[in-house]
């Protein structure tokens, strides 16, 4: 199958946003019965290419041809039509419906022209076991399941929908790591029916378990194809990043035995049935990290910190003195001086149709006004501060942050809070679904700011990173702590072992070495 | 197994409502003098009939996400166009209705062509066009008058073995003939699809456009059998501007008691005719325990914001404050 003729083409696409290149005639080739991967930094492309391929948007030039012919696609319904299905980072699932309803939601079993509810429920059923998610139920709304059941749900509706090629843009990165498992055995069992799958991912331990053949974008063209396996990941990065590749994480200092006095304390802290009797301290210039599966109770820690939740029990001390945080308003207060950068920057952490002068000084409005009149001249100081310690890329700061590319959305989150120069910083898996080169610039700021004295507490589901920018890691189970690795301690084998709550080895540990 | 659970949380807007109508309605006829009679019944149905059927109107539009302004005035405009032409012979008469059902149709799809064609807001395109179709009933009706077939409207207004009410009939016929089949249709999902996340379905391939229209169009119909039933039971018309807009309000006041969330995606027309006949009931109460009529206003107004505060205490069940915002 392998030698055959490609099952799909596109030569010479072109795509430009205003001023901006997206593709800059790109070439793709597909062939049936094999999984490629798609590697390159957030703006590198790899979003516009799909689209394209998907009928979300319709390139400037350029063509492409399905099992030979050309084709073009004027609606993602076109495209599907022609086998082409996408499953998008950005979810499709409509929330108000149920499970059943979104999975056939193209193209629902019809008879006498309504839509045949049982048929749609057993085509659901099986959708879902071919996902290797049948705990789902199909009557439960979308609204009602967590993220990572969303995705298994958006992988059952691609499936439903028997494409020909797949498309699975960072399909992954809200999996829980049993989830990611059941799908790469979908992924691989589905190449042996002969589709052709695309794999973007920024996980490169995933990339090297799944793929056939790796295309890397940059700069909105195809720099480079090769066979999986036959670039190192240092070499691979180098082509994505075009630039000598040295060490992504900065030096850990090394730390003195007696650490400064703890700034955030937490005691015995429980919440419902997600957080059990979690106690721990982080001092000034300390990164501790929260590891564990996801869904263990990290998010809920940090919104505990940052006076989200009520009915919790337990006490905040800050600076060694009880604190009760009853808002996020009051967490951010001076006398307290937290921030908590979220996970989800499009609905927590910023508003997309403002601009990002406005986004940027929300956060800080009190601090720059005198007598509640907004001091202009301090808020564009500070501005211009955050715009270069962050290296924004942006063409001016009176445009929508939502025409920003992710990852400099991401840092106008993390700069929007850093403006009021917080003393505790609580970051949520901030690096999800960001490019290589503004996650290194992400993790030499957080060792900037803990080097001027701050506190961070740092969650993230990505082992690497805990490995390579914490001083502690406390690992999560079900809501309490599981277990503190501290230093050299910090290992992948350690993280796993301990998020899984066993102390062997586990297979996830031996997929992991590669990376 | 667990499906009943997952079936009441859907129904349970609609159950609550059908629940404060079956209270509202027991208090009315339990202290009514003439009691729980058939003549009650077919009165109270006669008057609840009207606002359920602008509220069916309302619940489509708003499954879309989107408002519309205009039912009232669709139904007011109707009204006058049936006092011209549902009379006569039977073919005139047959004619007449399909004419005036047609003129429904008509304007809810001008409705939803100017919302979704000319990306105008529903707020201001139905405002807009509310006023035209005003303009144009008070043309028909510059005075209150015409007549209908008493014939048919006798019958539709009537009684069925001597019992059940044939408005009640003839509202179950509606949601047999327009509001199930919506339901069940895939432009029916794209309907709900589209107020739900209009973004995830444009993704999803969902035809939003037609759902939407078709949703704007089947309002438009729904406000012109309003219209229709209004002229059976006073068999006359008139372009009265105040029941206009007071129909406009009361279908979404309806629609809230009714379980259907003003954000789009979600509710039932089912709940809405119980929210309509609920609220009109509220409204016969005070004549039940010979209130001064002027406190009806007040009245409606207090038991609607109670109802809706009912509404919002699945908020009070949230422990995590941030998904209020989600």
């Amino acid at each position: 199958m392998n030698g055959a003729a490609p099952l799909f083409r596109m030569e010479g696409i072109s795509k430009r946003y205003g001023g901006v290149r997206a593709l800059e005639k790109a070439d793709l080739t597909v062939a049936a019965g094999s999984i490629h991967a798609i590697l390159g930094e957030n703006g590198a492309g790899k979003s516009t290419l799909i689209k394209v391929m998907a009928g979300v948007v319709a390139p400037d030039e350029g063509s492409m041809t399905l099992d030979g012919r050309e084709v073009t696609f004027a609606s993602p319904a076109a495209a599907n039509q022609a086998g082409i299905v996408c499953i998008f980072q950005e979810l499709s699932l409509i929330p108000e419906l149920s499970v059943a309803d979104n999975i056939v939601i193209s193209d629902p079993p019809k008879r006498f022209g309504m839509i045949d509810r049982k048929a749609q429920r057993r085509l659901a059923e099986q959708a879902l076991a071919r996902a290797g998610a049948a705990d789902i139920h199909p009557l439960a709304l979308i609204k009602d399941l967590p993220l990572s059941r969303r995705q298994m749900v958006e992988i059952a509706k691609a499936l439903a929908r028997k494409p020909r090629i797949l498309i699975l843009d960072e399909a992954t990165s809200a999996l829980t790591a049993a989830d990611v498992a059941k799908v790469f055995e979908v992924l691989k069992r589905l190449r042996q029916e002969g589709l052709a799958l695309l794999y973007i991912s920024h996980r490169m331990n995933e990339i090297s378990e799944l793929a056939d053949q790796c295309t890397v974008f940059r700069n909105g063209r195809n720099v480079a194809s090769y066979r999986a396996g036959s670039k190192s990941d240092n070499e691979v990065v180098e082509l994505m990043i075009g630039r000598e590749y040295s060490h992504i994480f900065p030096p850990k200092p090394t730390r003195p035995q007696t650490l400064s006095a703890p700034v955030l304390d937490a005691r015995n802290l429980s919440w419902s049935d997600r957080l059990d009797n979690i106690s721990l301290s982080v001092a000034a210039g300390e990164v501790v990290g929260l590891g564990g599966l996801d869904g263990q109770g990290q998010r809920e820690l940090l919104l505990a910190f940052f006076g989200v939740l009520r009915g919790l029990s337990g006490q905040i001390l800050v600076d060694g003195k009880p604190v009760s945080i009853a808002s996020p308003a009051a967490a951010s207060d001076d006398r307290i001086g937290m921030a908590l950068i979220p996970e989800d920057r499009k609905t927590e952490g910023l508003m997309l149709p403002m601009t990002v002068r406005e986004n940027l000084s929300f956060a800080a409005l009190d601090r720059l006004s005198k007598a509640g009149v907004i001091d202009r001249a301090a808020e564009q100081r500070l501005i211009d501060d955050m715009v270069e310690l962050l290296a924004i890329k942006t063409a001016g700061l009176d445009i929508p942050v939502g025409a920003l590319s992710g990852g400099n959305q991401q840092k106008v989150v993390i700069a929007k809070w850093l403006m009021r120069q917080p003393r505790i910083i609580l970051l949520n898996d901030p690096t999800r679904g960001i490019d290589v080169g503004t996650k290194q610039e992400l993790y030499q700021l957080m060792r900037k700011l803990a080097d001027a004295g701050a506190a961070i507490l740092f969650y993230s589901t990505d082992y690497d990173e805990l490995i390579g920018c914490c001083d502690r890691v406390l690992v999560l189970y079900d809501g309490a702590i599981k277990r503190e690795l501290v230093g050299a301690d910090i290992t992948e084998h350690a993280l796993i072992a301990s998020a899984l709550n066993i102390h062997g080895g586990s297979e996830r540990a031996e997929q992991g070495e590669g990376a | 197994m667990k499906d009943w659970r997952y079936w009441l949380a859907e129904q349970r807007g609609t159950l609550l409502a059908f629940a404060i109508f079956i209270v509202m309605f027991a208090i009315y006829s339990g202290n009514h003098p003439a009691g729980f009679t058939a003549n009650v019944v077919q009165t109270a149905a006669n008057k609840g009939v009207l606002l359920a059927f602008v509220a069916m109107a309302q619940t489509l539009v708003v499954i879309t996400a989107g408002i519309d302004l205009s039912v009232g005035m669709i139904f007011t405009l109707t009204n006058c166009m049936a006092s011209w032409l549902v009379i006569g012979t039977g073919l005139e008469t047959a004619f007449g209705l399909v004419a005036v059902l047609g003129t429904g149709l008509v304007c809810g799809a001008i409705n939803g062509a100017i919302v979704i064609y000319g990306r105008l807001q529903p707020i201001v395109a139905t405002i807009a066009t509310g006023a035209v179709y005003f303009g144009l009933a008070l043309l028909l009706r510059p005075v209150p008058g015409g007549s209908v077939n008493e014939d048919v409207a006798d019958f539709l207004t009537g009684r069925f073995f001597g019992v059940v009410p044939a408005s009640l009939m003839a509202l179950f016929v509606v949601v047999l003939v327009v509001w199930v089949p919506f339901r069940r249709s895939e432009l029916g999902r794209a309907a709900y699809a589209a107020g739900s996340s209009e973004t995830a379905a444009y993704m999803s391939g969902v035809p939003i456009r037609r759902g939407k229209f078709l949703a704007y169009t089947l309002a438009g119909l729904l406000a012109a059998i309003g219209g229709l039933f209004l002229t059976f039971f006073t068999y006359t018309g008139e372009a009265a501007y105040a029941s206009g807009n007071a129909y406009t309000l009361f279908s979404i006041a309806a629609v809230v008691l009714g379980g259907v969330s003003l954000f789009g995606g979600k509710g039932s027309a089912i709940g809405a005719i119980f929210g309509a006949l609920a609220f009109r009931t509220i409204g016969d109460l005070l004549f039940v325990f010979d209130f001064d009529p002027l406190w009806q206003p007040l009245f409606q107004g207090i038991i609607l914001l109670i109802a809706v505060s009912l509404g919002a205490f699945a908020l009070f069940r949230v422990r995590n404050r941030l998904e209020w915002f989600l």
